[in-house]
């Protein structure tokens, strides 16, 4: 018996990793390609991040603003970037986003409307017009739910709860992956002629962030073990509200829709100190901006009761705040004994997107390696410096298409691969490694304190000395991860399961801090203390590229994209 | 700091029983952060699935002092501290591990539902008093504590014969789209089996959404069902003013 026939196996045209809407429209268009797909998730089958997701989709249908256009999202997306976006990604979302939308709607999606009957857009910050397509504050219940409903129709193969720890490779080009189911802990092959990576973010290394055990950074960390190059890992962004009372919620997102209805923030003196930080666009100011306005105030002690500020829409008649922002209601009504309807809401900063990861190619979401594809917040380029709200879900539905598109073409014209199994035995080796340890830490506590390193040493304000610091932490605690010991079954083993994605998390924290370590300039998300200025001379024009060499991580830096002379004109160009 | 005991339910299909742990309180915790601290701090493998932390994701459903609940929106101090805190499973699904339970049964009576299917050349306009209603029932984050709640299922185990409240909604959410042009009533009193359901609105109560489950979906359902097989005559009306919906 071989390797290979001793795990089960599945093969498929086009295997996706990920079920949140990046994976789901992937494998939506590589069906409709007429692919037979697999999607794989370590949750059940629309519990991923996506259904989180609050404040709406960004798309100029011009529905409420008829000045909007695709240019103007264009040029939106860019500054806000920082100009560090793939001009062509961002060129392609603003273009395609309002379809991606209208599609949604052919599936059953049923967005707020307006007078005349079409979909509803609201105000979001760095956003000239008003352009999020919304569902009160559940846009991403609505968005999961739909490509959910319409990829199960469409026959897609779901393998739920079931984690990928492995991408398996021919040579160079990808092939298929490994994995274990979470429930009995068996393992599992998924032979594939092309992969999408969907896998999302990386917000679990920080302590204070508004996203779940999920995001570990598996896709980028698998990526790269595979060979792929990580782009811009420096560029995290940090969310300016976050709940940060009582200490059980701190983290959890507050959408920037309370500020996009209204939503006035103060500090405890009662001044509204966005007027210091940005007068023209206050509460709507980018996110990179606010975020550190907050941190600043803060820190100069004008803070609120626990470490934030005042975020207060209790100037709003009090139905339009439940309708409009009904989950932000229940949620400070029930965790936080807060009634937004009377009173203020305390906000801090929250570690919550991910603007770098895997480097793909515009128009067919191509990675670096032959076979592998990525889409979603696992994938870079789009948003450059710093994410617009919003930007993310059609991010997903316009490069999730895409993917789907460029991977079923992928398989579509190469043969069944093969497989080495030598790299499956490797991967089951260590997987079970940590079961076998007769001593040794606690998963648990080496994730703790690296949440510690990457909060305190790699946050929102960035200085050498301090990453330079977690470099040696950083290096410790791989050591650490290497000798973690787990106790019982293989049975749904939560402790087992988060001793691997420690390795994950250990690779993107390091990739983060050597990227935000040698971009010595500020610029959007990235906030360099000792070099507060923007660079444009030198890293104005070049990206952080990170790759495997060896054992070892290898930075390098390539140019920037310039921008063709017709869209720069729109970039130049006052609304 | 006061401590609080939990009762947790440790074990498997084969073998399991309840298990005390002594968690710390801090102000504003919920059931949830007390299962964290015990994973993270006394038993690593204790299995518990979660996501959002915040309502919106309907992962982390269990049974707390015998109710069903979102353990991530049950505040601790909302419980009494005289005797320990009981976090179960939901007991009408099988077990996996401790509070994780095999929910594919509801996945399975999803696939049953034909989606929504538009008329042809459909004009993509609709008000918000059309879809005030529907997105009632879209609010829905499938945290199947009605499913666990009903009596048909939990105490009669028809998982066969009934779809459960969850996709009674659903169905809703299709029925009264104001573009959908199918007809699932012949789904509903066949496969779903909602002629099984009694009103007893447990499942409204359990509902984190607050969906009317019970006035607002299964209601007018069953309204529909019995117009549709029991009063031809109204069906014929409905068939010649053309508002019957295509089967
Ligand atoms: C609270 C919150 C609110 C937000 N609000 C908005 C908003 O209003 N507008 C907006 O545009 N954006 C918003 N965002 C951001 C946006 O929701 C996310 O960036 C987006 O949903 C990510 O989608 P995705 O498809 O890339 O990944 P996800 O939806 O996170 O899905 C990742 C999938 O990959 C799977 N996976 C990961 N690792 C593995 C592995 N090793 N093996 C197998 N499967 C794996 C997961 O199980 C999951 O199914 C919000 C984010 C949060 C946290
Ligand atoms: S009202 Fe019907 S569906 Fe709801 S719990 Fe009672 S019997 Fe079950
Ligand atoms: S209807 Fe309510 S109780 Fe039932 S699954 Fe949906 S949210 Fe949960
Ligand atoms: S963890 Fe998402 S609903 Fe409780």
């Amino acid at each position: 018996m071989t390797n290979e026939t001793k795990y089960e196996t599945h093969e498929h045209d086009v295997l996706i990793i990920g079920a949140g809407g990046a994976g789901l429209r992937a494998a939506i268009e590589a069906m409709a390609a007429g692919a037979r797909v697999a999607v794989v998730s370590k949750s059940l089958l629309g519990k991923a991040h996506t259904v989180m997701a609050e404040g709406g989709i960004a798309a100029a249908m011009a529905n409420v603003d008829k000045a909007d256009s695709w240019s103007t999202h264009f040029r939106d997306t860019m500054r806000g970037g920082k100009l560090m976006n793939n001009w062509r990604m961002a060129q392609l979302h603003a273009q395609e986003a309002p379809d991606r939308v209208r599609e949604l709607e052919q599936w059953g999606a049923l967005f707020d409307r307006t007078s005349d009957g079409d979909i509803l857009q609201r105000a979001f910050g760095g956003h000239t017009f008003k352009r999020l397509c919304h569902v009160g504050d559940r846009t991403g219940l609505e968005m999961i739910r739909t490509l959910q409903d319409r990829g199960v129709q469409l026959g897609v193969d779901v393998f739920m709860e079931c984690t990928i720890i492995r991408l398996l490779t021919d040579g160079n080009r990808v092939v298929g992956a490994f994995g274990y189911w979470r429930e009995q802990g068996r393992f599992v092959v998924l032979k594939a002629k092309s992969v999408v990576m969907a896998t999302g973010g990386i917000g679990k290394a920080w302590r204070v962030t508004s996203n779940s055990w999920e995001y570990t950074g598996d896709g980028m960390a698998l990526a790269y073990d595979a060979g792929a190059e990580l782009l811009d890992m420096e560029f995290v962004q940090f969310h300016p509200t976050g709940m940060v009372w009582p200490p059980g919620v701190q983290g959890i997102l507050v959408t920037e829709a309370v500020r996009g209805e209204g939503g006035m923030l103060r500090n405890k003196n009662g001044e509204r100190f966005m007027e210091k930080y940005d007068p023209q666009r206050m509460e709507l100011s980018t996110r990179d901006v606010v975020a550190r306005s907050i941190y600043t105030e803060v820190r100069e002690g004008r803070g609120s009761e626990h470490g934030g500020a005042y975020l207060d829409i209790s100037h709003k008649p009090a139905d339009y705040v439940k309708q409009k922002l009904p989950s932000m209601y229940h949620q400070f009504k029930e965790l936080a004994d807060v009634d937004i309807t009377k009173g203020p809401m305390e906000v801090g900063p929250t570690c919550h997107y991910m603007m770098g990861g895997i480097r793909v190619e515009a128009e067919t979401a191509a990675s670096s390696l032959p076979g592998l594809f990525a889409a979603g917040e696992a994938a870079a380029g789009l948003h450059g410096a710093n994410r617009l709200g919003g930007n993310s879900l059609s991010d997903l539905l316009v490069f999730g298409r895409r993917a789907g598109i460029g991977a079923a073409a992928f398989a579509n014209k190469t043969s069944a691969p093969s497989i080495d199994p030598a790299q499956i035995t490797e991967a089951e080796r260590d997987m079970v490694a940590p079961f076998d340890r007769g001593e040794g830490e606690n998963p648990y506590s080496v994730h703790r304190d690296l949440q510690e390193v990457m909060q305190n040493l790699v946050g929102i304000f960035r200085v050498a000395e301090d990453m330079d610091k977690a470099m040696v932490e950083l290096e410790k605690l791989k050591q650490r991860a290497a000798k973690v010991r787990v106790e019982g079954s293989r049975l749904f083993n939560p402790g087992w399961h988060l001793s691997n994605d420690l390795k994950s998390m250990l690779t993107v924290s390091e990739a983060v801090t050597r990227s935000a370590v040698a971009r010595k300039e500020s610029r959007g998300a990235h906030s360099r203390i000792d070099f507060p200025k923007l660079d444009e001379q030198t890293w104005g024009k070049q990206h952080n590229v990170i790759t495997r060499d060896g054992d070892r991580m290898k930075l390098q830096q390539v140019p920037v994209d310039a921008v063709p002379d017709k869209l720069l004109e729109l970039l130049a160009e006052e609304k | 700091m006061a401590d609080a005991i939990l009762e947790v339910f440790r074990g498997n299909q084969e073998a399991g029983g309840a298990k005390q742990y002594t968690v710390p309180i801090a102000p504003g915790m919920v059931v949830l952060d007390a299962l964290h601290y015990i994973q993270g701090h006394l038993e690593p493998d204790l299995a518990v699935r979660w996501n959002c932390k915040a309502g919106k994701c309907g992962s982390c459903s269990a049974e707390v002092n015998g109710r069903p609940r979102l353990t991530c929106k049950t505040r601790m101090d909302a419980l009494p501290t005289d005797k320990p805190i009981t976090v179960y499973p939901m007991k009408s699904f099988p077990v996996i591990k401790d509070l994780v339970t095999d929910v594919s049964w509801n996945y399975r009576v999803n696939k049953k539902i034909p989606p929504f299917t538009p008329k042809p050349n459909t004009e993509w306009k609709m008000y918000q008093e059309d879809v005030d209603r529907v997105q009632e029932f879209r609010k829905c984050i499938e945290c199947f504590l009605c499913q666990d709640v009903c009596h048909v299922v939990r105490d009669h185990h028809m998982k066969e014969e009934f779809g459960g409240p969850r996709f009674f909604v659903r169905v809703a959410s299709l029925e009264m789209h104001p573009l959908d042009n199918v007809s699932r009533t012949k789904l509903l009193k066949n496969e779903l089996g909602i002629g099984y359901c009694n009103i007893t609105k447990c499942c409204t109560e359990v509902c984190p959404e607050e969906i009317k489950i019970t006035d607002n979906a299964i209601i007018p359902l069953k309204e529909r069902v019995v117009d549709e097989f029991y009063d031809p005559i109204l069906k014929l009306v409905r068939k010649i003013r053309g508002t019957a919906k295509a089967e």
